[in-house]
């Protein structure tokens, strides 16, 4: 009981000292998206905006998973329905003038071939992604091959 | 007497002080007629708000719940479309027609056929069926009261709207909802729906 009387006594000691310390500054946060202390609310960037529809986007490097040019809002991809299928998979893609979805889709990871697409390639956007006009966040030297159409 | 003087009789017995009851009678259920009629519209048209929609659990939390993620909820500009928008037609006609088929979906609230998220799921294909019959049926009408082809500026769509509307629409071959399953809720099972 005492033992524990005199801890109790002890810690609040020890917050009433800490209570009368003046603020620390403590150097703040360095991050990419640049530095801010603690205390202060950094203002929230501008929403970027997703290109809505051009033209597609010249891949980097073989084997890329191309880019998507255009927006996807609201299109659902689950068990009921893929909707990216309907422009992008064989049957419709004359129609709707898509880039057909290549033949690497039908394939399992032993390199058989399937009759309708892959369930390992069924969720479309674990590799491709729409573009936004997003500056690049590190500077990088990185230069895309010449042979799929860049300078 | 003869006809003519019967016929005679009758604007002479109208014209009269007699016939006063008569216009009175006339006048008043006239009168009534219009108010009647106010009411009965007045009290459809409350059926004809998303808020009387969604007072039944089984589309408050399921369909509406879905639409509320899609473009016809909140977008750009603002100009959104309603329950009624897209599933009541606007012309009175189709819209009294509509409304009595609706006796339906008073007997389903009542016998509780799609009352739980599991019941709702097991008939989503069913439903979604009949709602893409009816548009197709109609070529969209309700697509169309607010969404006009002969208006579409192309040179303000992207790409591939530019492509698929002229191609589909343009030609008459296919109407809005044949590719515009989906717009507002969720999909069902899309196996053998054509062009899916």
């Amino acid at each position: 009981m005492k033992k524990l009387l005199s801890v109790v006594m002890v810690l609040g000691l020890a917050c009433t000292t800490s209570l009368q310390a003046e603020e620390v500054n403590s150097g703040g946060v360095e991050s990419l998206r640049g530095s801010s202390t603690l205390d202060a609310t950094k203002k929230a960037d501008e929403m970027k905006r997703v290109i809505k529809d051009k033209n597609p986007i010249a891949r980097n490097y073989v084997h890329q998973p191309p880019m998507i040019p255009h927006q996807t809002r609201g299109y659902r991809v689950d068990l009921n329905s893929n909707k990216c299928l309907t422009c992008h998979g064989w049957k419709y893609a004359n129609e709707t003038g898509a880039t057909k979805i290549s033949l690497t889709h039908f394939e399992t990871r032993d390199g058989k071939t399937l009759s309708d697409v892959s369930p390992r390639r069924y969720f479309c956007s674990q590799c491709h992604v729409t573009q936004a006009d997003a500056k690049p966040l590190v500077e990088n030297t990185f230069e895309p091959v010449e042979s799929l159409g860049n300078e | 007497m003869t006809n003519a003087n019967n016929k005679k009789g009758i604007l002479q017995y109208l014209k009269s002080p007699n016939s006063a009851g008569l216009w009175f009678i006339l006048l008043i259920g006239f009168a009534g007629g219009v108010i009647f009629w106010g009411g009965f519209n007045t009290a459809l048209e409350v059926t004809n708000t998303e808020e009387f929609c969604i007072s039944c659990h089984e589309m408050e939390n399921n369909v509406y719940e879905e639409y509320r993620e899609t473009v016809h909820y909140a977008n750009r500009s603002g100009v959104r479309a309603t329950c009624p928008d897209c599933h009541v037609p606007k012309e009175w006609t189709h819209k009294i027609i509509r409304k009595i088929a609706a006796s339906k979906e008073v007997w389903g609230k009542m016998t509780g056929i799609i009352d739980t998220p599991e019941k709702f799921d097991a008939h989503r294909r069913s439903m979604a069926e009949r709602e893409w019959k009816r548009m197709k049926e109609t070529d969209s009408r309700e697509c169309r009261n607010c969404h006009n082809f002969e208006y579409m500026d192309f040179s303000e769509q992207g790409n591939r709207s530019v492509k698929m509307h002229k191609d589909a629409l343009g030609t008459g071959e296919k109407t809005c909802i044949d590719c515009h399953k989906g717009i507002a809720h969720k999909l069902p099972d899309m196996k053998d729906v054509e062009n899916w």
